[in-house]
């Protein structure tokens, strides 16, 4: 399968596969006007499978949300065809506003205004429990 | 500026601090008559909980403040539609510390990240009540002169007890600490608790569904209620009920200084035949329960 050549712009690599879309979603992808490619279950020599996002133009990432997703994801940053930066995004501590407790006891379900916050409570096994109601994101 | 939302916001050391302070004013209750001389403690109860509420309360008149609040939902601008973050912020102009009970799991951490006062959690929902677990420590350390070193028989609904998990929380931090867990199969500890308290901190620990076959080895027996709703087959009901009712003759092999202990209500779950045994401590339990809070207050106030 062929997807052009990115000149300026970013390659989100070692996706777990099956995650890029939700990934996608996160980063709201979708609302960019530029070419972006989500290649789903591409061969990998690392992972077996893997998902990767191309993006035709050099954008902010939230890296926060990148480690939570999975913290082996690679991110290429492309100038001139070029790849001139490779990162590897940390777990994060806390997310914030991305993921949502599903606790229908939580005070997050009846304050719709309330930032949804996550905190990481074990590293070793990547939990992360809603600050409020400790419920385990999902 | 510190609150304290749930047990674990407390080092040891925090916890044997408030102790041995509740046991100063239990011995000296002159010397506290007057630490919170023109103090205020707003009591912000958006359900009704009447022991703890007047728990609260009566710990900040026997400090020498004064208390204001609501008991009720309705009687509250959350009827309105206000919300928990800026009814903290308005009462933060009132009042120099919180105490509140929310149905909804978290809304005193809200309310502790919007004032500018200390805010006590004193339960929300069914996910913590720190001053119940401090109330049991300061019950067992009173009873049995120290925190460590003992056998805890926690007895009933294990599954959806809030105080029971929270005790479990607090005593693994203690060394030498062995728990039997003593309930149906239908209402074990959940998973988390079993993987985040009980194996993350290598803490001894058996279970069972026999009450009177742990009894003999216990120092300390928390009971709680088991409630028809929690059981799916009716028949399991009818067939435990009563296994995990305290009477007399189940105490036949107890130790004689065995420490009774209920975070109250009380259903049918301990016999009243029971409450003259010098074993039974659950009345005792709501006294410490003002003597503990009245040291939380203090520290939370950073009053000497």
């Amino acid at each position: 399968m062929l997807i052009g050549t990115i000149v300026d712009g970013i390659v989100i690599d070692h996706i777990p596969a099956g995650r890029g879309m939700e990934l996608y979603r996160y980063l709201e992808l979708d609302k960019l006007q530029c070419e972006v490619a989500l290649i789903k279950n591409a061969p990998s020599g690392k992972l077996g499978k893997k998902d990767i996002l191309k993006v035709n133009e050099v954008i902010d990432l939230n890296f926060d949300l990148l480690g939570y997703i999975d913290p082996h994801i690679t991110v290429n940053i492309i100038r001139n065809g070029q790849r001139v930066e490779k990162r590897h995004p940390d777990l994060p501590e806390t997310i914030r506003g991305v993921i949502r407790c599903k606790n229908p006891r939580c005070i997050t379900s009846c304050e719709q205004e309330l930032e949804h916050i996550f905190k990481l409570t074990d590293r070793e096994n990547r939990v992360y429990r809603c600050i409020y109601c400790d419920t385990k994101a999902k | 500026m510190r609150s304290l939302i749930d047990i674990a916001d407390l080092s040891v050391s925090e916890i044997d601090a408030l102790i041995a302070k509740a046991q100063d004013i239990i011995a000296n209750p002159e010397k506290y008559a007057e630490k919170c001389h023109r103090r205020k403690l707003a009591t912000l109860f958006y359900e009704p909980s009447t022991r703890t509420r007047l728990s609260f309360e009566s710990a900040m008149l026997e400090l020498g403040g004064q208390v204001i609040g609501f008991s009720e939902a309705q009687s509250s601008s959350a009827s309105k539609g206000e919300s928990v973050a800026d009814t903290a912020r308005v009462i933060s102009c009132f009042a120099d510390i919180i105490a509140m009970r929310h149905p909804m799991e978290g809304a005193p951490r809200v309310a502790a990240m919007n004032a500018s006062i200390p805010v006590i959690n004193a339960g929300d929902g069914g996910h913590n009540h720190p001053t119940q677990t401090l109330t049991d420590l300061l019950t067992i350390k009173r009873e049995k002169g120290r925190l460590d070193h003992m056998t805890v028989g926690c007895c009933g609904d294990l599954k959806f007890g809030r105080t029971v998990h929270s005790l479990l929380g607090a005593m693994s931090r203690y060394e030498g600490v062995d728990f039997v867990l003593i309930s149906p199969e239908e209402l074990k500890v959940p998973e988390h608790v079993r993987t985040d308290i009980l194996k993350a901190r290598n803490v001894s620990y058996r279970e069972t569904e026999s009450l009177q076959e742990a009894m003999p080895e216990l120092d300390v027996l928390y009971m709680t209620r088991v409630q028809r709703e929690r059981f799916i087959s009716e028949a399991d009901y009818v067939r435990l009920k009563d296994t995990y009712i305290l009477t007399p003759d189940k105490l036949e092999t107890a130790k004689p200084d065995l420490a009774i202990l209920h975070p109250l209500p009380r259903v049918n779950e301990i016999s009243v035949a029971i409450d003259k045994d010098p074993r039974a401590c659950y009345f005792k339990q709501v006294l410490n329960g003002k003597f503990i809070r009245m040291a939380l207050i203090l520290m939370l106030l950073e009053v000497e």
